[in-house]
């Protein structure tokens, strides 16, 4: 437990064999605990004091917390500044980067950019299309695709060069991962298309949320068919619904989200859907936990950040295991101490 | 030329896309075995008339070569000309004419009638990719990872190109 407890919560960790990166959540996967992951909204404002009250929800109950970057073609702070904000704190990020945006010499530069800043794992996408944002008029670039993108950040780190074989001083020693979505058409090609993302890099991947458990199950048997959860951590992506009209909404605006018709009858039926909702994100989860070559789950509850702690406790995935949080410093323990011994609570 | 818009799917303008029914791109897809035979075939007649174009001199022969490869490529696949052609790795679907431009297999966001994200009217690049590549000999080729497309080709000719690349080969190896 030493390793993942620094004293300085931004400094790199020590090195370790076999591991590609500095961070925790590289760590975490490769010894064989149940990693959490979750995505934190990111503001539209320049302040950073609303990044750190986003990222505080989480602390003590994730591995790592995805910076999202213009999820849904929409404009918000850039996942590369969020980064840089909690590395400073000490969280672990989870850097995500779209192809929508950035051609690769602006990709590069973010890639380096954001290792030299303490980021640890970065996220390949391709993202959303523009016309499904708040500025379809926007040009979009997709220079690269997901997969060329996980391919030029393996270059990177793993032969210290760019694109163009122009070589790179001091390498991006970077966790990379990729998205999967195991419920969108054409189903046969998907499990391919994962270990396609493997071979092209992918050491984690993060799936589009679950909904649909069988159907899950069906894709991981294929994926241990051929042995892909032992080349690359599979997470598995929940959240949850905060009632049967928003869970319509979602299934017909929402590009890739497959939710069945048992889920929405069974919030429907819920005197309080967005208890049931939760409730069934904790059962999703439970169910997603015994399927073999699972690793982990993203939780991704789009303005319901306050209800993961509760998701995540319920669930019991973490065992007993506690999470990285920010220790409170020594003035606050005396404050606290102080406190409670004047009032004698707890 | 050819427009270098990215967002340019059918290679139409959103107004006369809509309604489309993409006929001729899908029969490719359904006949992409016998294409995949056909290119072959032709493949090794640009090779064999190598000498010819080298002595016509390869820069002379783009203009008209381009002319036919865009007009033909144009009417069997909606071919974009990104002069560094992927069609027999794509199941003869071609890839390009996907809004976000994937060359190594769909995105997330398929529609469950497996049409596209974007083009709501349009069946997904990606699901006919694989569609085809089952039909096709060396359909496994779709699991190759695409290197970045390289810009600068836009608009050349992908047939020249690679036929000077085997000739090349083909020198060295002797």
């Amino acid at each position: 437990m030493t390793d993942i407890d620094s004293t300085d919560p931004s400094a790199a960790l020590p090195p370790l064999p076999g591991h590609t990166s500095r961070g925790r959540l590289e760590r975490i996967l490769r010894r064989g605990d149940f990693a959490v992951t979750a995505e934190l909204s990111p503001p539209d404002s320049a302040d950073p004091g609303e990044v750190y009250e986003r990222a505080q929800i989480f602390e003590g109950w994730v591995d790592g917390i995805n910076a999202t970057d213009g999820s849904g073609a929409n404009c918000h702070m850039s996942s590369v500044s969020i980064c840089a904000l909690l590395t400073r704190i000490g969280y672990a990020p989870v850097m995500q980067i779209s192809c929508r945006d950035q051609n690769r010499i602006a990709i590069q530069g973010h890639v380096l950019g954001a290792a030299a800043m303490g980021v640890n794992n970065i996220l390949c996408l391709t993202g959303d299309g523009v016309q499904a944002g708040d500025q379809p008029g926007a040009k979009p670039v997709f220079d690269l695709d997901s997969l060329s993108l996980l391919e030029t950040i393996r270059r990177m780190r793993d032969d210290g060069q760019f694109l163009s074989g122009r070589k790179i001083s001091e390498p991006p020693h970077v966790f990379i991962g990729a998205a999967a979505n195991p419920f969108a058409p054409p189903h046969d090609f998907r499990v391919q298309r994962l270990a396609k993302k493997i071979k092209a890099g992918a050491q984690f991947v993060q799936t589009q949320y679950c909904y649909d458990v069988p159907m899950l199950e069906n894709y991981m048997t294929r994926v241990r068919d051929l042995g892909l959860d032992e080349k690359c951590f599979i997470l598995i992506g929940v959240g949850p619904l905060a009632s049967a009209k928003a869970a319509r909404w979602i299934r017909a605006n929402v590009p890739g989200v497959h939710i069945p018709d048992a889920i929405i009858k069974r919030l429907e039926g819920a005197d309080d859907q967005k208890r049931e909702g939760r409730n069934l994100c904790t059962e999703i989860i439970q169910q997603v936990r015994e399927i073999a070559g699972v690793s982990g789950i993203h939780v991704m509850a789009y303005r319901q950040e306050e209800a993961v702690a509760d998701i995540v406790h319920a669930s019991g995935v973490l065992k007993d295991r506690k999470p990285w949080r920010k220790e409170p410093n020594p003035g606050d323990l005396a404050v606290a101490e102080a406190l409670m011994g004047d009032s004698g609570q707890e | 030329m050819p427009s270098t818009n990215t967002y340019d799917p059918a290679g139409a303008g959103p107004v006369s896309r809509q309604g489309r029914k993409y006929t001729v791109r899908r029969w490719s897809v359904r006949n992409a075995r016998f294409l995949e035979w056909l290119y072959i075939v032709f493949a090794d007649m640009l090779l064999d008339l190598h000498p010819l174009w080298k002595l016509i001199g390869y820069q002379r022969i783009e203009g008209p070569m381009v002319f036919i490869e865009k007009h033909s490529k144009g009417f069997l696949f909606d071919c974009r000309m990104c002069g560094q052609c992927v069609l027999s790795s794509t199941g003869m679907a071609c890839p390009m004419n996907c809004p976000k431009l994937l060359r190594n297999g769909p995105c997330g966001g398929v529609r469950s009638d497996g049409n596209c994200e974007v083009e709501p009217d349009m069946p997904c690049v990606w699901t006919e990719a694989w569609k085809g590549s089952q039909l096709m000999k060396n359909g496994d080729a779709i699991n190759t990872v695409q290197l970045p497309h390289d810009q600068s080709l836009r608009g050349t000719s992908s047939w020249l190109r690679a036929t000077a690349e085997k000739a090349a080969q083909r020198k060295a190896m002797k």
